[in-house]
């Protein structure tokens, strides 16, 4: 009982923000794992009124609320559907750290966590020497979506059609970037995120290929590090403290007028989730956060919003592109318009809306791995929604949304084609 | 915890993941919208069929577990709040199937777990239109809505749930399959059950399926917003309205306190000084909506309203309604706990009634938004607090009891659409008689001789 009193104590901190709950349920609308589930612990007031219950004291099985807590997206649709406004992921990723801390992470975790994900240098190699490994074990299931699967390694993966690791890097084929403004008069960092830089290395090229295009002076360092999500959602604020850190080196030097990326959740992070767990880092660090802050924007945005880019009138070509709204575009950082007039740039296409298009897609990070058959209940719904318009291609912003949509066609054997909308805009560049 | 051998039992009626034991999972069914103290129940049961619902609710009774079933839990009075002597809670949100919408006969099927705004939705698929919109309709399960007798906005107009029952097969506590009304408009078989079904919380049956009224939707409709300097003026259009025989389907209201909340909230310039806003809608066949527009407002001239805007068309009307739209929101934000109450009177009574809760919140020191029902003399004094300020919470239950007062002092009632649950259940005798409650109890224990159905609910333990 001892030990349940400190956890009690430690969770306090989160009762001025958790007492905003009114308990009104209406949460229950929007999660997609409640949809699947129907299970009050699993949507966010049954998840609220067990920390809560943790931190007075009221609930004994510790190991069974981080279990409950741990079952979540994190893809904010209650927080923005919220009638009082509460700060849920606020208070899901400070609890997370909490109580996983508390618990203690499992040595898997801990070991890529911290033993990899915060070495960047050691992490790139070892997936270098992955990408020439991985045929090996895996076949190609599909060349459109550029997806595998693979027999050896089922027990681990399951039966998931994943994109493979890209055959060279971003890294490994530039090193690093520091080239000046040109006609935009514009320069910015690039940060490609480690999904960009070691799978969907084509996205990361779009957008280079957009920058030389407009004039846009590039920043790219060598060694960039993970923004930090993987191991903030695993409640490892060791692991994450070190990559934030790693980030800021780099990006606190450089002159840039923006801090751009290609994924979603890499901005959303940067922007919502470091200044919101930065109270215990020195004043420097804190300033270095704020100002990115400010500068940090998602690629879309800053190539409709800061370049100018629109079209007069969408395009209405022969290929029909469906957009998946990401929930850290839409929910987090609200960028909903600038993707869907990028791809209105590119005179091949047509876009057509698909149902509940801003409904999560269930990858959810980590929330993949450890619940694979209800992320695949909530894909399946993406999936049947892209799959009703018709459309040759879906687009989105987010390289996790990315791989999870490619699982979900794969093993259906659609075949709709998963691009990001910057490599679309890319497309329709000379 | 009941025994091993027991939830045994009932693994075997609704399979093993249906039936619920951890700590974690039966604290998150120990609560609902109501600022109560949680209950644990002993277990949690979701049976995926109406068959295995009677066969779950007989299980109970035979072992003497009470019952709470609970849909969404968006319930405001503590009606979903299971009961502390072994109490089982009863899931209905696996059972939410629309089994028939019968596009000839104006009728729909349901069982008790479909959620109200998805099948308001499927009903309009069919060009056909469900008008009880009660503020959790998201959520909201239609048997919590028959249990509860929910309202909405359209109550003036279009009534409230229990003018959309026709019929109720319900199972009583052995777990007998019990049916009353029909799918026809005129059904005079038996006693009237199905009615006596609605708005009993749970406390004398089991619902299995409901047969519920659909109507042709309106063609038209019009939105308006009207401002005044006095809460007695807008009381007087509301009455003008009514006279001048138009029945608008929606005729909200709001106070100064909450125009002041959502204008902090929404930033959108709305009238701080004002002391009253209405917003109506009229609706129907094009003619008669413009026609009736036209009344309305000339009734609102005439009254003096400061200001008079009307929606030109559904972008327009968006617009106008957001202010309504964030009242609760903008409310829920001021502070932690948000008390929502019901209290409602003759439509004539709400300048008094606005006055007398203005002058308890003064009284008791504490903040009260009030917006609602215009219409339907139903308004939500909102009572924002910090359940964590021991005194403030103490000044917020006397104020509540002083509200109870003027409501019944102003024959109106304790509650309009929320229930009376366990929040209210002490006011019951007050507003009716001693005779009522007498009445009440003994018929529940004729029906439930073990008093396993939601007890504590409505009419005391």
């Amino acid at each position: 009982m001892a030990d349940l009193t400190k956890l009690a104590k430690l969770l306090q901190e989160l009762d001025d923000q958790m007492v905003g709950c009114m308990k009104c349920g209406m949460c229950q609308a929007v999660c997609p794992v409640f949809a699947e589930t129907m299970k009050e612990a699993d949507v966010t007031r049954g998840k609220i009124a067990l920390l809560e219950n943790l931190a007075k004291e009221m609930i004994h099985d510790a190991a069974g609320v981080q279990e409950k807590l741990n079952k979540c997206l994190l893809c904010g649709s209650c927080g923005a559907n919220c009638p009082s406004g509460v700060k849920v992921m606020d208070i899901f990723l400070r609890a997370r750290v909490i109580v996983n801390t508390y618990m203690g992470l499992s040595p898997v975790k801990k070991a890529i966590l911290r033993g990899m994900l915060t070495k960047p240098a050691l992490f790139n190699a070892l997936l270098d020497l992955g990408s020439k490994f991985q045929g090996i074990f895996t076949s190609k299931v599909d060349d459109l979506l550029g997806s595998s699967c693979s027999k050896v390694l089922s027990p681990v993966i399951g039966d998931r059609h994943f994109v493979g690791l890209a055959k060279q890097s971003l890294h490994s084929k530039i090193k690093a970037l520091d080239t000046p403004a040109g006609k935009s008069g514009k320069r910015v960092a690039f940060f490609p995120g480690c999904l960009g830089d070691k799978m969907f290395v084509s996205v990361a090229e779009a957008c280079l290929k957009v920058f030389e295009h407009h004039g846009v002076g590039v920043y790219m360092p060598e060694g960039q590090a993970c923004c930090g999500i993987p191991a903030i959602s695993s409640g490892d604020r060791v692991a994450y403290d070190k990559l934030v850190k790693i980030n800021l080196d780099l990006f606190s030097k450089g002159g840039f007028d923006y801090l751009v990326t290609p994924c979603a959740t890499c901005t959303a992070t940067i922007k919502e989730i470091w200044p919101k767990l930065m109270d215990e880092y020195p004043a420097t660090m804190r300033d270095q956060i704020r100002a990115l802050h400010d500068k940090v924007m998602d690629v879309n945005q800053f190539v409709v919003d800061v370049l100018g880019v629109k079209p007069e009138a969408p395009a209405k070509g022969a290929v029909k592109v469906t957009f998946h709204d990401s929930c850290h575009m839409k929910k987090s950082l609200g960028v909903t318009s600038q993707p869907r007039a990028l791809i209105g740039m590119n005179p091949k296409y047509e876009l057509v809306e698909m149902a509940e298009c801003d409904r999560c897609c269930g990858s959810g990070g980590s929330f993949n791995l450890y619940h694979y058959d209800l992320s695949k209940q909530i894909g399946e719904r993406k999936r049947d929604n892209i799959l009703a318009t018709g459309a040759q291609i879906v687009s989105t912003g987010c390289p996790a949304c990315m791989l999870q949509m490619t699982d979900m066609l794969s093993q259906h054997g659609a075949k709709v084609a998963v691009k990001h909308s910057i490599e679309l805009y890319a497309d329709s560049l000379r | 915890m009941p025994s091993a051998a027991l939830i045994k039992e009932f693994e075997a009626i609704v399979g093993k993941d249906n039936v619920f034991t951890s700590e974690a999972d039966r604290q998150s069914y120990s609560y609902d919208s109501a600022v109560l103290e949680a209950v644990v129940p002993a277990l949690v049961v979701r049976p995926t069929s109406t068959e295995q619902l009677g066969k779950v609710v007989r299980l109970c009774n035979e072992n003497g577990n009470p019952i709470t079933v609970r849909g969404a839990g968006t319930n405001l009075s503590g009606g979903t709040i299971p009961d502390p002597r072994e109490g089982i809670v009863i899931l209905t949100n696996s059972l939410n199937r629309i089994i028939e919408i019968n596009e000839e006969d104006l009728y729909a099927v349901v069982e008790p777990g479909v959620v109200t705004a998805k099948f308001a939705a499927e009903v309009a698929k069919r060009g056909l239109f469900y008008p009880p919109d009660p503020g959790s309709q998201a959520v909201s399960t239609l048997g919590g809505n028959v249990a509860e007798n929910a309202g909405g906005l359209r109550g003036l107009k279009y009534g409230v749930t229990k003018d959309y029952v026709m019929g109720i097969e319900f199972f009583d506590v052995n777990g007998g399959l019990v049916k009353t009304g029909s799918r026809t408009v005129k059904c005079v078989t038996g006693y009237n059950l199905a009615g006596l079904m609605v708005a009993s919380e749970g406390t004398l049956g089991v619902f299995s399926n409901i047969v519920l009224k659909l109507v042709p939707p309106p063609q038209a409709s019009k939105a308006m917003m009207a401002v005044f300097d006095d809460v007695n003026k807008a009381s007087e259009a509301v009455a003008g309205i009514i006279a001048a025989h138009v029945v608008p389907c929606t005729l909200e209201f709001m106070d100064q306190a909450t125009i002041r909340y959502v204008d902090d909230f929404t930033k959108a310039g709305l009238p701080r000084d004002a002391q009253a806003i209405l917003l109506i809608e009229v609706d129907g066949h094009a003619g008669q909506v413009a026609e009736d527009a036209e009344k309305v407002e000339k009734v609102l001239n005439k009254v003096g309203a400061t200001e008079i805007k009307v929606a030109k068309d559904a972008a327009e009307k968006f617009k106008l309604w957001e202010a309504r739209r964030n009242a609760l929101p903008a409310l829920a934000r001021a502070k932690p706990t948000t008390v929502l109450e019901d209290a409602t009177v003759p439509r004539s009574k709400i300048p008094a009634m606005v006055k007398a809760i203005n002058d308890i919140a003064a009284k008791y020191n504490i903040s009260i938004g009030t917006f609602g029902h215009a219409g339907d003399g139903n308004l939500h004094p909102t009572i924002l607090c910090d359940r964590r300020d021991k005194h403030e919470f103490e000044r917020v239950e006397h104020a509540v009891d002083e509200i109870f007062d003027v409501a019944l002092s102003l024959h109106g009632t304790l509650s309009g659409e929320h229930g009376i649950g366990m929040a209210k259940s002490k006011w019951m005798e007050k507003e009716t008689s001693k005779a009522t409650i007498e009445f009440s109890r003994n018929m529940k224990r004729a029906i439930d001789p073990k008093y396993i159905l939601n007890p504590g609910k409505i009419i005391g333990a």
